[in-house]
Formats: structure tokens, C-alpha cells, sequence
């Protein structure tokens, strides 16, 4: 009985290292592989042959995964910054201490774990022509708003999608903050106090720094979620009007189930995986920046 | 104290208003699957009294049971979840554990090993998984949305800093008692984790419960498709009946709404630790 007992570290480790190693190091490896053959998922009787880079040649003309980049990028430039301070500013509400802010702190998380399936659905209810959304504006605007089909309208389907992923994934956040508050001394704010800072200082000089690494794990995890978007997009517009929803997930669906061309599809999502890469990296420079985490 | 006061009122107004905006939508959904008489729900869609219908009964949850096998969808969906939970309970504790209490060569480098692998997005693996999984045949079945979904990096990560809070004395004892590593993890150490494990559980049922993308490309037939991919082609068959789209939104809502309530402090707590990546 010893802590190198090979015999037992072999066994505890086998399941999950069979597992991680069939189902997720050896399918991202194939990625990279794939990307450059002409790999069909039902084999074609010509066989697979490497092609080269020429998916990768493909991708750079591809309008289509240009126009569900675009969306990606609009997406998280639009929503993060909202969903981040919203969340933010759940957090410092549900934290003061007043009666029923747990209570409050459940309301506004049951989005989180309402399946985005049934979200998208309930939405597109919402956003019908004559449906509550556009009901409700009528009569705050005593009539002057003339009714739009929020999801047919190329101006209007993705914002109508992006409140709607915030009013769902914001919760989420909130308890995340809510927990770095929690973390934040009582004794800082008295302190303050006896200086005479007053709310704002204390929120400028205190809750702020003290949150930075929070924040920056919020942004990040906000924008990888927001290159992964594809449940929304699928339920409610399929990527329409006009390519108005487009995405890069959508896309990579698309070429893999639809056209059933598992090589280009590969090569988009070796694509992906780069900038998922890029963003993990730039977060663990900026946490490693700030101050030792940890 | 006046001004404490005033600043308590204003917080309520706020979090009253707020409550409103998160939680209409349910309501809503909750409403018209109550409401039998569809063209009153088309009535009245956009007003007021589409929260308070003028009758209520359960006419659209029998019709969706009618319509469809409803109840083996639930089946799948919680099959699926359930055996992912427990077998990826054990699995990833397993590991971890092994990570973070045996002394080997090469053991930091799979801890980082294990982080590193924290980045891959499913959604990267997902075109060369469909291809590897239907090179084994197992294209529509519950083994293809089982299996490749119980070990997870972030869980034995989440575990592993669990157990290695351990102090060292932990298993000595044990060992002295002549238990085998085996049984000290089984009887000892599960039995400490269970907040952790609780959350890990928490982490794992979200994330397939709410499946989707996977599931849409590898099951065919109604037999083994789960709740969120029968929501969807329910939702894309015209004319839409909105009372039994409601009702069926509302049926696999409810009960994990009314569960995650009653967990309410468990989930705080995992949300919570998942922030800590």
C-alpha cells in the first residue's frame, strides 16, 4: 500500500484516459487531419484523398462562413458588454441585504435552467407579428408602433435573438459576481466609509478592482459562448432572413450534416477551434497580468 | 437612516421590475398550456388576458401526449442523463483522485494535461466524433449520446482540487488498517466530497439535459431522440398549435424549474466554482 502503487493509479486512471483519448483527443486530432482530405461521411467509391490545403483555399472565398463570422463577432460585441454589466449590476442589487433577495437571486436565475431549446421556442411566441412583444409596444407608444415580425425582418432578427440569449445566460453570471462580492472584506468599504467615499467611489475604487479577475472570466467565458451559438439561430430563424443569423456553427452543421462533406467541415472547425484558442490564451494573459491568481 | 431607507424602496422597485422581465416569459409559456381554446389563444396573444385565460385544463397535455410518444421522449431524456450522471460521476472521481492523492512520475504533467483539454469546445470535436461514431454503428441509439459524454476534463479538474484539499493523514490510517486504495476512495473519500460532487452532477445535468446539436445529428426516428430535438421538430410542423407547443415547452420545464428551486443553494455554490477556472 503505497501512494505509487502502479497497479492501482493504472486502474483509476484507465476509464477516463480510454475515454477522453477515443472520444475527444482522438476526434480534435482528426480535425487537423480531415481538414485536408475530401473525407465524405457516407465514403464516396473514389475513396478519400488528400486535397491539400484546398479547403483551407475554399474557406477564404467561403461568403457564407464570412457572413457567420461577421454575425459571430456583431454578436459578442453587442452582447457581452451588455450581459456583463447587466449581470454586474444584478449581483450588487441581489447582495444588498434586504428581506427576499434570495428569493429575487431565484427569479433571475430560472433562466439559466430553462433548456435554450424551449427558450428559442417560447421567444418565437413572443415575437410574433400580433404577439405580446409587439402588443406590449402598441400600447406603451399609445398606438404609434405598427406591429413587425421581429424574426422576418433582417434588421431586426438578431437583435430580437441576442435580447434573448442575455435574458437567458445573464443569471448565470450574476451568481458568479455575486460570489467575488461575497469574497470582497467588509472592512474595505468601512474603511472607506471613514474616509468619507462615498457609493460611487467605494464602486469606482473598491467593488471594480477588487472584481478584475471576475470580470475578465465573465468577458471571456461570455465570448466563447457567443462563437458557439447555434441552438438559438437553428429554432428560430435556421440562420435567416437573408442570412441576417448566420453562424459560424450554423455553417460548419450545415456543411457537415446537410452536404455530408466531413473535410471541409473540418476544416471550419479547425478554424474555430483557433479562435476559441486565441481567446483562452488572451484570457490567461490578462489573468496573469493582473496579480498572482491563485 | 432616512436615506438607507429610501436607497432599500429603491432596490425593491428594481428588483420588482426586474423579476417581471425574467420571469413573464414563463408565465406566458405556463398560461397558454393551460388554455384549451386555441383561438382564444390567438386572440389574445398580445394583451393582458393571455396570462389569465378564461378557462383552464389540462386539454393541451393530454392532446401532446396524443399527438406523440411524449412519455418516450422523457424516458430517453432522462435515461440519458441519468446514466451520464452516475457513470460520469464515477469515472471522473475516479481520475481525479488519482490525480490528486498517488505520487508518480508524470502526474503534473497530466494535471496540466487536463486543464489544457478544458479549452476544446464540443462543438470542435462534434464533425469527427459523427464520423467516428458512425464508423462503430451507432448512429441512433442511446450509447452514442451516452458514452462520449462521461469523462470531462472540468469535472476532474473541479474533483481533483476537492480532494486534494485532503490532508495527507487522510488515508494513512487507513492504510495502517490495512484498506485497500479501492476502499479508501469508496468509503472515505466520495463520502467527504459530496458537495462537490453534487455540483459536478449539477454541471453534467445541465449540460445534457440541454443537448441539443449532438443529439439533432446522430438520432433518425422519434425511438431514441430526447426531449429538446422532439421540441424542436414539434415546433417546426405547420399549422403550430400553440396551446400543445406551450404544453409541451411546459411539461420539460416544470419539474427541472421546481428541482433547481428546491437546490437552490446547491446551485449557487456550482455556479460559483465553475467561475473559478
Amino acid at each position: 500500500m503505497q501512494r505509487n502503487d502502479k497497479k492501482s493509479i493504472a486502474s483509476f486512471l484507465t476509464p477516463a484516459a480510454v475515454l477522453l483519448g477515443a472520444f475527444m483527443i482522438l476526434p480534435f486530432l482528426m480535425a487537423f487531419i480531415l481538414s485536408f482530405t475530401n473525407q465524405r461521411l457516407i465514403p464516396s467509391p473514389r475513396g478519400t484523398q488528400f486535397v491539400g490545403i484546398a479547403n483551407y483555399l475554399r474557406v477564404m472565398g467561403d461568403e457564407l462562413f464570412k457572413t457567420g463570422l461577421k454575425n459571430n463577432v456583431v454578436f459578442v460585441i453587442v452582447v457581452v458588454p451588455l450581459q456583463t454589466a447587466l449581470a454586474l449590476g444584478l449581483a450588487i442589487l441581489v447582495n444588498i441585504k434586504v428581506k427576499g433577495n434570495k428569493f429575487f437571486r431565484a427569479i433571475y436565475f430560472i433562466p439559466t435552467v430553462t433548456t435554450m431549446v424551449v427558450v428559442s421556442v417560447i421567444w418565437s411566441f413572443l415575437y410574433h407579428p400580433d404577439g405580446l412583444i409587439n402588443g406590449f409596444l402598441t400600447t406603451i407608444s399609445f398606438g404609434i408602433w405598427d406591429g413587425i415580425d421581429f424574426l422576418n425582418n433582417t434588421s431586426t432578427a438578431f437583435p430580437a435573438i441576442m435580447l434573448m440569449s442575455i435574458w437567458q445566460g445573464v443569471g448565470f453570471q450574476m451568481l458568479i459576481f455575486l460570489a467575488a462580492l461575497q469574497e470582497i472584506p467588509d472592512s474595505f468599504y468601512e474603511a472607506a466609509d471613514i474616509d468619507g467615499a462615498n457609493t460611487w467611489q467605494q464602486f469606482m475604487y473598491i467593488t471594480l478592482p477588487q472584481l478584475k479577475n471576475t470580470t475578465t472570466f465573465v468577458i471571456i467565458s461570455t465570448t466563447i459562448l457567443a462563437f458557439r451559438l447555434f441552438t438559438q439561430v437553428f429554432v428560430m430563424t435556421n440562420g435567416g432572413p437573408r442570412n441576417s443569423t448566420y453562424t459560424v456553427m450554423l455553417h460548419i452543421y450545415n456543411m457537415a450534416f446537410k452536404r455530408l462533406n466531413i473535410g471541409y467541415a473540418s476544416s471550419l472547425t479547425v478554424i474555430f477551434f483557433i479562435i476559441i484558442l486565441i481567446i483562452s490564451i488572451i484570457q490567461r494573459f490578462v489573468l496573469n497580468d493582473t496579480e498572482e491568481v491563485q | 437612516m432616512e436615506y438607507k431607507r429610501k436607497r432599500k424602496i429603491l432596490a425593491y422597485i428594481m428588483m420588482i421590475i426586474l423579476s417581471i422581465f425574467f420571469i413573464f416569459p414563463l408565465f406566458y409559456m405556463i398560461s397558454i398550456s393551460l388554455n384549451p381554446d386555441e383561438t382564444a389563444i390567438l386572440k389574445n396573444m398580445a394583451t393582458i388576458r393571455a396570462f389569465f385565460p378564461a378557462e383552464f385544463s389540462l386539454k393541451n397535455i393530454l392532446d401532446v401526449f396524443e399527438r406523440m410518444p411524449f412519455a418516450r421522449f422523457l424516458f430517453n431524456s432522462t435515461f440519458i442523463v441519468s446514466t451520464t450522471i452516475i457513470i460520469g460521476l464515477f469515472v471522473n472521481s475516479l481520475a481525479a483522485f488519482a490525480l490528486a492523492r498517488f505520487r508518480f512520475m508524470g502526474r503534473a504533467f497530466l494535471v496540466s494535461f487536463v486543464v489544457a483539454l478544458m479549452i476544446i469546445p464540443f462543438e470542435a470535436i462534434a464533425v469527427p466524433l459523427l464520423l467516428i461514431t458512425n464508423r462503430l454503428g451507432w448512429l441512433d441509439s442511446y450509447i452514442v449520446q451516452i458514452v462520449p459524454f462521461i469523462a470531462n476534463p472540468f469535472y476532474i479538474f473541479l474533483l481533483y482540487q476537492f480532494f486534494k484539499s485532503f490532508p495527507s493523514e487522510l488515508e494513512e490510517a487507513a492504510i495502517i488498517d490495512g484498506a485497500s486504495w479501492f476502499g479508501i476512495y469508496w468509503r472515505i473519500a466520495l463520502p467527504l466530497s459530496r458537495p462537490i460532487l453534487a455540483s459536478v452532477a449539477i454541471l453534467h445535468f445541465l449540460m445534457q439535459w440541454g443537448s441539443f446539436l449532438w443529439p439533432l445529428m446522430v438520432t433518425r426516428g422519434p425511438t431514441y431522440r430526447p426531449l429538446t430535438v422532439a421540441m424542436e421538430v414539434f415546433f417546426g410542423q405547420y399549422p403550430r398549435n400553440w396551446g400543445d407547443i406551450m404544453a409541451f415547452a411546459a411539461m420539460m420545464t416544470i419539474p427541472v424549474l421546481l428541482l433547481f428551486l428546491f437546490l437552490q443553494d446547491t446551485y449557487v455554490n456550482t455556479v460559483s466554482r465553475s467561475g473559478i477556472k
